[in-house]
């Protein structure tokens, strides 16, 4: 246990509109340092819902979810910003990239909110880019990337700075085959480093992929293939 | 558990790069947003500007022409028609205490020609006036060209014509041989006068001595107008008595007036058209404003995608706030500097143009720059928050 970087302890989120949706209805695991851990599930199984509740960027109804040693209730929007800046890194399908700025500088705006300095910032930035195989397009605008390099920059940013887990949304869901696999062992290749990762995928194919798999279904763990380890 | 979180931090100078990124990235949309604010500063910096200039320059001109000059005129009453002032009036009203100087004009019933053979009812509208040797320094007038009438030239017929009448007659230079036919008679010019500030009616005169009128028109003299110049202490008292001591019999037929009153009329006038352009710039500035939240309130919309991602990334409300108002503020400086700018150069040029003093209040410049942040921040204000309170998940799903 204390070794765990994410824990989800029976978590409900309840979605206010009439009628209501219960897109989550008890869920537990947690996560370990150093694993890689897909989630794995059809639209609306509540995928989306658990990947926000997990990056602190919503509350769940009831449960807790406690993210490296933090407990989500106890801590005030501006904590959980402070989490989020310093401790959770995030990789989105659509990838999020700022228009107008360099690759570099995408990268070392993934610790913007952390205090360090815009030379600290290039600098780890510029590391990073090089770990993801982007180290001859350090000074080119985001907008003339590949949607391959972009998934790159875009998991350069995550891990810039080295966060306690990086979570990781459909990250191949804008890709092709080609560039698909080849995230998929980028984030292999990250996870051997010793990052820990949660990729919320729809593909079952990529998610068997990975070392363990969480199935979720109607807002509720389905299987989860290292069992031994979840919470109940 | 027992470790304290981290804080989530940014740097003031890195606030400052994020409010930047809009603009960096949409850069007509910049340029555009602050033209209203630019246009509403550079309005009211100019007006006020321009109207300090031209105030500077009235103050400069009422030094130079002096402000207790007083004309003593007759007509005004009931049935006075081209009346004229007693032959003693002059006399008169150098007795008074205060007043410092005299000087009579009588209009001669004469017209003026280029030469004898124009016709007639040609007059140009020139007009005859015999003057005392002292009206130049009564008025405060300048020699264009030639000279002055003195006793010496006076006792010949001679004659100093004003600015217009000398256009109108055709003569641009004083040779000193050049002739008038004046009254049936040849008078030779001797001087063109510059423009008469306090009296634009002798513009459009031709001025012979009192004694050429007697002895070559067989004029009779009779002051039609009296220049007094006073104590400038004693003004109003002196003004009050003028008109009776002029003409004892028939006060009511006397106009008395302070010609450096209509300049200063003339400066009313131009302040209420001042406060009618600050009124306009301040119109400007209000649309700029509006425009620039327009702006705002759209940007919001645009960059919702950006907003949850800077969430994710550890912003705080208050750093997403803070990006939105500072570009919203930006934009209003970027155009308040450049309003600032532009409205003293208009100054600069109209008022070197005018030959006037540069003068362009600081109160204009702090005031525009004040104004435009002040709007900016107004403006930014509401997008601001709205840009605060989105929700990250909400703002992540829109692309």
């Amino acid at each position: 246990m204390s070794d765990s970087v994410l824990e989800v302890v029976d978590v409900c989120k309840e979605y206010p509109t009439t009628p209501p949706v219960h897109a989550l209805r008890g869920v537990s695991f947690s996560v370990a340092r150093g694993d890689l851990v897909s989630v794995v599930g059809p639209s609306g199984s509540g995928k989306s819902t658990l990947l926000h509740l997990m990056g602190t960027l919503d509350r769940p109804t009831s449960g807790e979810v406690v993210v490296s040693g933090y407990p989500v209730s106890e801590l005030s929007d501006r904590d959980l910003s402070s989490l989020r800046a310093h401790h959770i890194g995030f990789v989105f399908q659509q990838f999020h990239l700022l228009n107008g700025m360099t690759a570099l500088d995408n990268v070392a705006d993934g610790l913007l909110y952390t205090g360090r300095t815009l030379q600290e910032r290039r600098e780890l930035a510029e590391i990073e880019l090089l770990r993801v195989g982007m180290g001859h397009r350090l000074t080119q605008q985001t907008t003339k990337l590949s949607g391959g390099e972009r998934q790159r920059v875009a998991t350069a940013r995550a891990m810039v700075g080295s966060p306690s887990i990086i979570l990781a949304d459909e990250p191949t869901g804008n890709l092709d085959t080609k560039n698909s696999d080849a995230i998929v062992e980028l984030i292999e290749k990250l996870n051997e480093t010793g990052a820990t990762i949660v990729v919320i995928t729809h593909n079952r194919e990529i998610a068997e992929s990975f070392p363990r798999v969480v199935g979720l279904r109607d807002g509720l763990i389905e299987h989860d293939s290292a069992s031994v380890g979840a919470v109940r | 558990m027992t470790s304290t979180l981290e804080r989530s931090e940014l740097h003031v100078s890195d606030m400052a790069r994020t409010a930047t990124i809009g603009m960096r990235t949409r850069r007509l949309r910049t340029v555009l947003s602050a033209l209203g604010i630019m246009i509403g500063i550079a309005a009211m910096v100019g007006v006020l500007g321009l109207s300090e200039s031209s105030k500077s320059e009235l103050l400069a001109q009422l030094e130079r022409l002096g402000t207790n000059l007083l004309t003593v005129e007759a007509g005004g009453g009931i049935g006075a028609g081209t009346g004229t002032l007693p032959d003693e009036a002059s006399a008169m009203i150098s007795r008074i205490g205060p007043v410092e100087s005299t000087s009579t004009i009588s209009a001669v019933q004469a017209n003026v020609y280029k030469n004898d053979l124009v016709d007639e009812g040609q007059t140009a509208g020139i007009t005859v006036q015999a003057v005392d040797y002292s009206l130049l320094d009564s008025l405060a007038g300048t020699v264009a060209d030639g000279q002055w009438i003195d006793s010496a030239t006076g006792s010949y017929p001679t004659v100093v014509l004003g600015s217009v009448a000398a256009e109108r007659l055709g003569i641009d230079g004083v040779l000193g041989t050049q002739q008038v036919w004046l009254g049936d008679q040849w008078f030779t010019v001797i001087g063109v006068l510059d423009t008469f500030e306090l009296a634009p009616d002798l513009d459009r005169a031709a001025l012979i001595s009192l004694e050429a009128a007697d002895v070559y028109l067989d004029h009779d003299n009779e002051p039609t107008r009296v220049l007094v110049r006073v104590d400038p202490g004693q003004i109003d008292q002196v003004g009050t008595v003028l008109a009776a001591t002029a003409n004892p019999e028939f006060p009511e037929e006397v106009e008395v007036a302070r010609p450096t009153d209509a300049l200063e009329a003339q400066e009313a006038a131009d302040d209420t058209l001042t406060a009618l352009f600050l009124g306009l710039g301040a119109v400007a500035l209000l649309v700029g404003g509006v425009g620039i939240a327009n702006v705002m309130v759209i940007s919001v919309l645009e960059r919702r995608g950006e907003i949850g991602l800077r969430r994710a990334l550890g912003a705080t409300r208050r750093n997403i706030a803070g990006q939105f108002l500072g570009e919203a503020l930006l934009l209003a400086v970027i155009g308040g500097v450049g309003g600032v700018i532009l409205g003293v150069a208009a100054t600069a040029l109209y008022a070197s143009i005018e030959g006037w003093e540069i003068l362009v209040p600081s109160i204009a410049v702090i005031g525009g720059l004040v104004a435009a942040l002040l709007i900016g921040g107004i403006a930014g204000l509401y997008p601001a928050i709205r840009a605060s309170r989105l929700s990250p998940t909400e703002a992540l799903h829109t692309t």
